[in-house]
Order: C-alpha cells, then structure tokens, then sequence
C-alpha cells in the first residue's frame, strides 16, 4: 500500500487532500465533518480584519455550466470573504486543530493592504495553533474592488511586500495563493518568493460570466437583474491552473518552490497530475461543493492503486516528474513524425473523423459507399483532431513513423536525429546563427 | 358474477375497469425535459447518418436531436414534420428496432442505440400540444386532385399537395378518417385519442375538403374523379384479408384480426368487449402480435400465436416477439392450422406440424390440438377488387419511383400499392412523393 502522507513545508498530513479556502472550509461543523470524512487538511475560509464583518449578496451567488446530464463542469462564484466574525472564526480553529492534530491547518487571511492591519491579525492566527497561513491575493471579485485578494495578486510588488510582513510578524509557514487572472504568472510567483513566501498555490478563480439570461439580459447569477463577474472553477479550470503551475515549476527563478495545487481537481487522477507537474499537496473546493465530501475517499484509493501499480512507495516518488517534460515549443523534436490509425474493428461508422478533417483540416481520411473510413498518409499532418472527436476510446490512435520510413505527405524520409525549430532551415534566427 | 380469465368462452369484463386501464396506457410515455436532455446527449451527430438513410421519410435525425438538446423541440418539431407529417404517429409506432434505431452507431457500439423515436415523439408532442402548425398553404395554384382513402398515405399526400397550393378533395369510405392509425394499430401505441387529434391538426394546414363515407366502387367511379379532377390519388390500403383454407374456417369465433382490432379501437369501454378464454392468433407478422397481446391485455387466459415458419421469418421484429412473450403470449412455430373443430362455434384448433423446405413447407403428418374460443386470422391483407384498368403487380396496384400507376393522372401509394413495407412511415414517404410528383406534373 502507497505511503499517502506529505509533508509540505514541514506540515504533516495523512494524505495530500487539502479543502481550499472557500464555503466547505467556513465553519467548525464543515471542517470537523471533512476531517471525519478523511480529508488531510483544510486552508480555513479566508478571514478578514477585525470589526464588522463583510456581507454577502442575498441572492443567488452562484452560476454554472453543465456537460451531459447537468454534470457540473464550471462554476462561478460572487461570494466575498467569511462573513463571520473573527473571534467566532478564530475559536472555532483552535478546537478544531485541538481535535485533529495530524490534519493540516491552514488560514487563509486578506486584509487591508498595510502593515498594521497584518501586523495586527497575524499573532491572533498563531495563537489558534494553526500550522500555517495563505495568503489569499486571488479572489477577482468584491474584495479586489476595495483594494484587496486580486488586486494585490495583480501587483507583484505588493505581493513581495505583504509577504515580507507576514514573514517578518510571524513564525508561520506562509504560502501565498496567486490569482490566474494576470498575464504571466511567474511574475507574481517570484515576487512571493522574493518577500519569503514558503510556498505558492493557485488557482483562484478565474474572472468569468457563465450565462446571460435571455429574457431578462442579466448576466447569471443575477442579482435583481444585474450581474457581476465571478469566479470560476471546476473541472473547466483545471488545464488554466495546470499550465500556471507548471510555468512556476519550470522557472529557473521559482523552480524548488514548493507549489500547492489548486483548480479543478476532481478524481485521485486530476490530483497526480498536478503531484507530477510539482505540487506537495492539493486542494479542492468545488469537487467537495458537487458531490459532498465523501469524493476524497475515491481520490486516496485511486491515488493509492494507481502508485502501487506504478511501484511509487510515496507521493515525493511522482512529485514533479512531468516537469522536465514542460518546454516551449521551440525545443519539441520536428522529426517525430506520425500518421493516424483508423482500427476497422472497433470503428462505429459515425463519420466524425472524416467530416472533421475534411470540412476543417486536411481533407486526409476518405468515406467509402459503405463507410469504411481510411486515413490518406499522403495528406495527414498527424494533428489528432480525429483522435479528439472520435467517440470511442483509442479507436483511432497516433502511430509513430519508423526512422528511415518516407513521409507521404512531405517526400521526406524520417530522420534518426533530434531537430528543433531553433535549427530548422525555415526559422530565419537559424539560419542567421549559421 | 363479474366474469374472470377463466371464464369459458367468449366474454366481455374479464378485468376489472383499473386492469383495463392499467394494460392499455401509452407503453412508452412521454418523456420529461429532463430525460429527453439525457437521451439527445447520447446522439454523435454523426456525419451524413446511418439513421437517415434507414427511415424511409429521410428525418434528418441528428439535427433534431441537436435541436432538443439545445432546448427547441419546437424546432425539432418542424424538422420531423418536413419530412413526415405523420411524425407524431411514426414516433409511436415505427419498428424503430429494425429501421433508424438499428442503423444508430450507438446500436453498433454499445447496442443500445439513441432512443430516436421517444426523442421524435418528445418534439412533436411538445408542438402539437401548443396547438401549432408549423406550414402554411402556398399561393392558390386553381388545380384540384382527389386523393381516395385518409390513411397514411392518403393525409400525407393531401398536405404536401395542399402546401403546394393545390386543392385537395378526400374521399374517405369511413365515418372517420386515419385508415389503420385510426382503426388498426395497437391502442397502447397511440393512447388518448392521438390518432383523431393527429389528423385534426394535420387539417389545419387548410385547402382539405373532406368527404366522409364516399367509397371508391360504390357510387364513386375513378373514371368520374379522373375526368373531373386534375389528378388522382389513391392510398386506399389493403381492405380484403387472406382466406385460411382451413377446414371448418367458417365456425362462430373465427374472424379478421383486423376486424377485431377495429372493435376494440373504436370501443368506447374495453370491459364491454367480448373475448375467448382461449385464443389463437394464426399469423406472424405485426397485426398477429396486435391481436395476441391485446386479447392477452383484454383479459384472455391463454393466447397463441400460431406460425407456419420459424421466428426469424415472422413479420414482427424480434423486439414485437419480445413484447408478445413478455405479455404472456405462447409463440408457436412450424405448424399450420388443419381444421376448426366445433359444434357451430368453434372448441378446437387441429395443427399440424410443418417443416420448411426449398421454398415451401411440407405437413410431417403429425398433428395436435388446442382448446380454442377464438381465432383470429392474421395471415395478411389484401387489395380489395380495384378499380378496372390499373395493372396490378403481384396483388398490389403496380406503380413506378414517383407513383404512377398505369393510368394517366392516377398515383398511388401507401399499403395498396407495390414496393415498399406496409409500414406506416413507408405510406407516408410515398404519398408526400406522389404528392410533389403530381405538383410537378401539373406545373409543367
Ligand atoms: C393491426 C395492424 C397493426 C399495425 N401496426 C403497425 C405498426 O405498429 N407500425 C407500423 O408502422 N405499421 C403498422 N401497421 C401497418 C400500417 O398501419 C399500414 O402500413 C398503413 O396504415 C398503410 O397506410 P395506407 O394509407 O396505405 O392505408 P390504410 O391505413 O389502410 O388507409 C386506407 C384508407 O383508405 C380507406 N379506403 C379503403 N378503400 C377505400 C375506397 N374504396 N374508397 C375510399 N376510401 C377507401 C380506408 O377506410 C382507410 O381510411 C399495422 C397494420 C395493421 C393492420
Ligand atoms: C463559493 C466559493 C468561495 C470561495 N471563497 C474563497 C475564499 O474565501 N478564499 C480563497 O482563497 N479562495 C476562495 N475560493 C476559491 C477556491 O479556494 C479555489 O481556489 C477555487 O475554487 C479553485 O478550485 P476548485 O476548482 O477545486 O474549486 C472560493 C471558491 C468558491 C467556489
Ligand atoms: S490527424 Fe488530422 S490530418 Fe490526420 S487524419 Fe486525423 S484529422 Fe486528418
């Protein structure tokens, strides 16, 4: 049986499951229900500065996008920080790490943008015996208009200086959530290592509108007509938040940079791919938001099976395998030359492959009277758009042309060697490099 | 005393009111939006579809379902009705199994195939039930056809011709019109009345006059309607049933099936028909599993399908043969009804069994007998004397791809005429063509 525990930032927890700051994680009776339930930790809902605290819509705040039988795939959300005070918040934590002490515990803070708002909630955190903080710089709506979650996330030197005060005024591991909605994370992602972040994670949310009502021209989730953007997340989110966390881990300047990751994730198998492409733990908000928080069961023993199969006795095994294999696309080799297979026995005859690639690309599979349908070497580029909307799994497949063997399509015979753009005769920095 | 299943004889009331009611509601009920979401989900919206070419009317299926998954069933709706008018009937009593929903690749992949005739009914029910008719009339073309018999064929026809702009006079030898939509298809597959709403709201299309209880032969001559109309259409079905040859076929209690069938669709209260305790249904096509399972629903004890064939050549489909077993029908196959046994009425079925040579079959000599009240005659109907001067092909009236019968301006279509399957969806398909032949025809 695989070794599930983790060890992120010398936060121990039974397995890498963590909940993501956000509704199932805003109340002792949540936390203590997902612990039971076998959850390995929780970044507690993200809490605000002393004083009134902030107020909910009292409307519908969520939107959604569905796939076949109103699976849930996207969701979007207009919710603000916890709208619960902060002593409540605060002794609520201290009981529950009490109780659970091999869970992580983890609060996640947005304050005012100055020193003495963190100085003063920062001692007030480490009193509860929380293992660690997060810093929420990523939430895109409400809280980002008064100055705060992604409009700091969006600025990276506050984020270098926020962090630097969390480090100077506390002992806590601090791990800064970044917000997708920028355009190249690994700016953000330096500036929290540059103030002393210990960790990153992301995502957060994702601007978004998921639906226009079109009786009334409200953007959904509509609130007495109006609408305002959200956040998304879900299983729509999950290549965004994927590529973010592989630029980070790729980065010459951040690689090593623990990185929790967050978006998405769904089953055991979401969860590995985000392990292989860097991150120590993940978490997860809207998987548990769908199906309850009893999908972590299935996530630990498809995790489990899926590491003895491959013979990993632990998660640091896998952790960050796929990253070497993250490059640009300048270095993939020119000379890997494939052709799609179309195998006859197990072809259902519906014609998507060919009216994809004859309608929008190139023209490469032919229909006979009778439907068979065949790939023309002569004129396939390999692009594996007939793989894609083909129906049944691995009934069309890539093979890969031997070394040696002639091209159809191009004349040319495929070449033992290595070759990128970068030294390809067309790439005019090439051939001024000649 | 209420009668029972075991009642001897023929009697009416064998079920209570609530059994009745029970075995004779809609088999396969409308679905719910929801459902109806679930089952277009699963259509690939494959190119240039199998579905399509495998319905005789040519729906374009896939983009149908793309209409109802897109929440417009309304749309989907006109999709159908383009091609079929009938569609709300063909989504009811199409043998789906053997023509679109076979050729679904989901069928060949899974064999489960897309629930394209529920999905169709899901479309057209939603339209009909807002009352919408979704043609209109083209320009008055001042050209006037008769079109003979309001079944399939004959409603089919008489809309797409009165959307062209022509007027259609119909002449219907029947107090009601709907030929075996109306008179011969199972009740549970057209439940509530759909087969009288259907053609009402056909009707709406306009330019239909309708005249009922005109017979072609009885005071009605093809020669008079050729000279008097533009063009002539006849969709008059196949009115006459096949003789048994079987001794004593004579007896009380030996009838049509298709007699039967057209008592207990126009009955008003089912506990009031009569039927046998013991029933055999001697046939094996689609009206033979009719009649079986209905005298089954209507509270028969025991019911027999008796076949001369094996079951892979019966009429029905294998999924009716399913449907009859599954209501307690008995399938026998290989044997071939000798005599009727009784005293005035018949008591007794002899048969012998039968085996299938080259062609024919050949009696093994050994016979047996069966306890019988009632015996319905299903073995196939047949043109009643037609009118003089059309050649017939085999016993149906000989047309070519557009209709034509031998006579100049005489079309034909539906059951009554050769080629095709006495399918419902297949008159359809042939009396929209005739109709757009007869357009073209009489535009030029
Ligand atoms: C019991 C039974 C069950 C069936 N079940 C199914 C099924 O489930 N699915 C399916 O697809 N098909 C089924 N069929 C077949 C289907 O009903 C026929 O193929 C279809 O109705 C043929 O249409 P039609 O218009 O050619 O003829 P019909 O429906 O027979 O209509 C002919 C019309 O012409 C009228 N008529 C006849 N003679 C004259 C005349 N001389 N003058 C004026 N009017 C006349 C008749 O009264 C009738 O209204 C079934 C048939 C039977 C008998
Ligand atoms: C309703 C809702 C409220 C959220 N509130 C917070 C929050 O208070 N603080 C925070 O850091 N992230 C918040 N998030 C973002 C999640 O923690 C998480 O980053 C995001 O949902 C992506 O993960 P997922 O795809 O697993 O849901 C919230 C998300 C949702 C759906
Ligand atoms: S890989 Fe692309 S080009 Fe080749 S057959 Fe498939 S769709 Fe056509």
């Amino acid at each position: 049986m695989a070794d599930l525990t983790t060890d992120f930032l010398g936060i121990k927890s039974p397995n890498p499951f963590w909940l993501a700051s956000a509704p199932p994680t805003d109340k002792e009776y949540n936390v203590r229900r997902a612990f039971e339930a076998g959850w390995g930790g929780v970044v507690w809902k993200t809490l605000g500065s002393e004083g009134p605290p902030v107020v909910n819509v009292n409307g519908p705040r969520y939107g959604a996008i569905y796939g076949a039988d109103r699976r849930l795939l996207g969701l979007n959300n207009i919710e603000l920080i916890t709208d619960r005070p902060l002593e409540v918040n605060l002794r609520e934590i201290k009981t529950v790490k009490r109780d659970y002490p091999d869970r992580a515990m983890i609060v996640s803070l947005m304050v005012p943008c100055e020193e003495e708002a963190w100085k003063a909630i920062l001692p007030r955190v480490e009193d509860t015996g929380a293992d660690g903080i997060e810093l929420n710089f990523g939430c895109p709506h409400g809280m980002s208009e008064r100055g705060m979650g992604s409009a700091v996330g969006q600025v990276p030197e506050y984020i270098e200086m926020v962090t630097r005060w969390c480090k100077q005024h506390s002992r806590m591991p601090v791990i800064v959530k970044l917000t997708p909605n920028i355009t190249d994370v690994r700016y953000p992602a330096r500036a929290a290592k540059a103030g002393g972040a210990d960790a990153v994670s992301l995502i957060n949310t994702i601007s978004s509108i998921t639906s226009v009502n079109l009786d009334d021209f409200s953007p959904e989730p509509s609130i007495d007509g109006k609408g305002s953007h959200g956040g998304y997340c879900g299983p729509a989110v999950k290549p965004i938040a994927m590529n973010m966390v592989a630029e980070i881990a790729r980065d010459p300047e951040t690689h090593g940079l623990p990185i929790s990751g967050i978006g998405g994730i769904t089953t055991w198998r979401d969860a590995a791919e985000f392990i292989s492409l860097g991150c120590g733990t993940v978490q997860v908000c809207t998987a548990a938001m769908t199906y309850g928080f009893k999908v972590v069961e299935e996530m630990k023993s498809g995790l489990s099976q899926w590491m003895d199969e491959k013979g990993y006795a632990r998660i640091d095994d896998f952790m960050g395998r796929a990253v070497p294999n993250v490059t640009d696309w300048q270095y993939l080799n020119l000379n890997y030359v494939t052709k799609a297979r179309i195998d006859q026995d197990s072809c259902i005859k519906c014609g998507r492959c060919y009216v994809a690639c004859e309608d929008t690309s190139h023209q490469a599979i032919s229909m006979s009277p009778d439907r068979v349908f065949e790939v023309i070497d002569e004129e396939c580029v390999a692009c594996n758009l007939c793989v894609n909307v083909c129906p049944v799994e691995d009934c069309i497949t890539m093979e890969k042309m031997q070394v040696g063997q002639v091209d159809p399509r191009t004349g040319k015979t495929v070449e033992p060697d290595y070759a990128n753009w970068t030294m390809h005769p067309n790439n005019p920095s090439s051939q001024a490099a000649e | 005393m209420a009668s029972t299943p075991w009642t001897p004889g023929i009697t009416a009331g064998r079920l209570s009111q609530e059994e009745i009611k029970q075995n004779f509601s809609d088999i396969d009920p409308l679905f719910e939006p929801h459902e109806a979401a679930v089952a277009a989900d699963r259509c690939y919206f494959c190119y240039d579809a199998p579905c399509i070419t495998a319905c005789p009317t040519a729906i374009d299926i896939p983009l149908f379902i793309r209409q109802i998954q897109t929440g417009t069933p309304e749309a989907a709706a006109k999709t159908i009705l383009d091609q079929n008018i009938l569609g709300g009937m063909c989504a009811r009593v199409c043998p789906t199994e053997t023509l679109c929903e076979e050729a679904c690749v989901r069928e060949a992949a899974e064999g489960k195939p897309v629930e394209i005739g529920r999905l169709q009914r899901y479309a057209t029910d939603t339209l009909m039930a807002a009352s919408v008719h979704p043609f209109e009339r083209g320009p008055e073309t001042g050209k006037t056809i008769a079109v003979v018999g309001a079944g399939p064929a004959g409603l089919a026809c008489a809309h797409r011709l009165a959307m062209r702009g022509h007027s259609v006079t119909l002449f219907e030898a029947k107090e009601k019109l709907g030929g075996l939509n109306e008179y011969g298809i199972a009740a549970y597959k057209t439940a509530g009345g759909f087969a009288e709403r259907e053609v009402d709201w056909l009707l709406q299309i306009g330019g239909i006059t309708v005249e009922y209880g005109r017979k072609l032969g009885s005071g009605l001559e093809l020669g008079t309607l050729t000279s008097e109309y533009d063009a002539v259409f006849l969709g008059v079905g196949l009115g006459a049933v096949n003789a048994l040859r079987a001794e004593g076929e004579d007896k009380d209690g030996v009838q049509d099936a298709v007699a039967f069938i057209a008592d207990l669709r126009q009955s008003d209260d089912l506990t009031k028909l009569p039927i046998g305790r013991n029933v055999i249904v001697i046939g094996g096509g689609m009206t033979a599993v009719d009649a079986a399972v209905q005298s089954k629903l209507l509270g028969a004890e025991n019911v027999t399908i008796a076949y001369r064939r094996g079951r892979d050549r019966m009429g029905a489909s294998g999924h009716e043969q399913d449907h009859a077993t599954s209501a307690g029908v008995r399938l026998l196959t290989h044997v071939v009804l000798r005599q009727v046994i009784g005293n005035g009425a018949v008591r007794e079925a002899e048969f012998e069994y039968v085996t299938e040579t080259d062609g024919g079959l050949a009696g093994t000599g050994e016979t047996f007998r069966l306890p019988a009240d009632q015996i319905f005659k299903a073995i196939g109907q047949t043109l009643e004397a037609g009118p003089e001067g059309l050649t017939l092909q085999g016993n149906k009236i000989a047309v070519d791809e557009n209709g034509r019968t031998s006579i100049d301006g005489v079309w034909a279509g539906g059951d009554c005429a050769a080629g095709g399957d006495d399918l419902t969806v297949t008159a359809v398909a042939e009396g929209r063509d005739a109709a757009e032949d007869i357009h073209r025809a009489l535009s030029q």
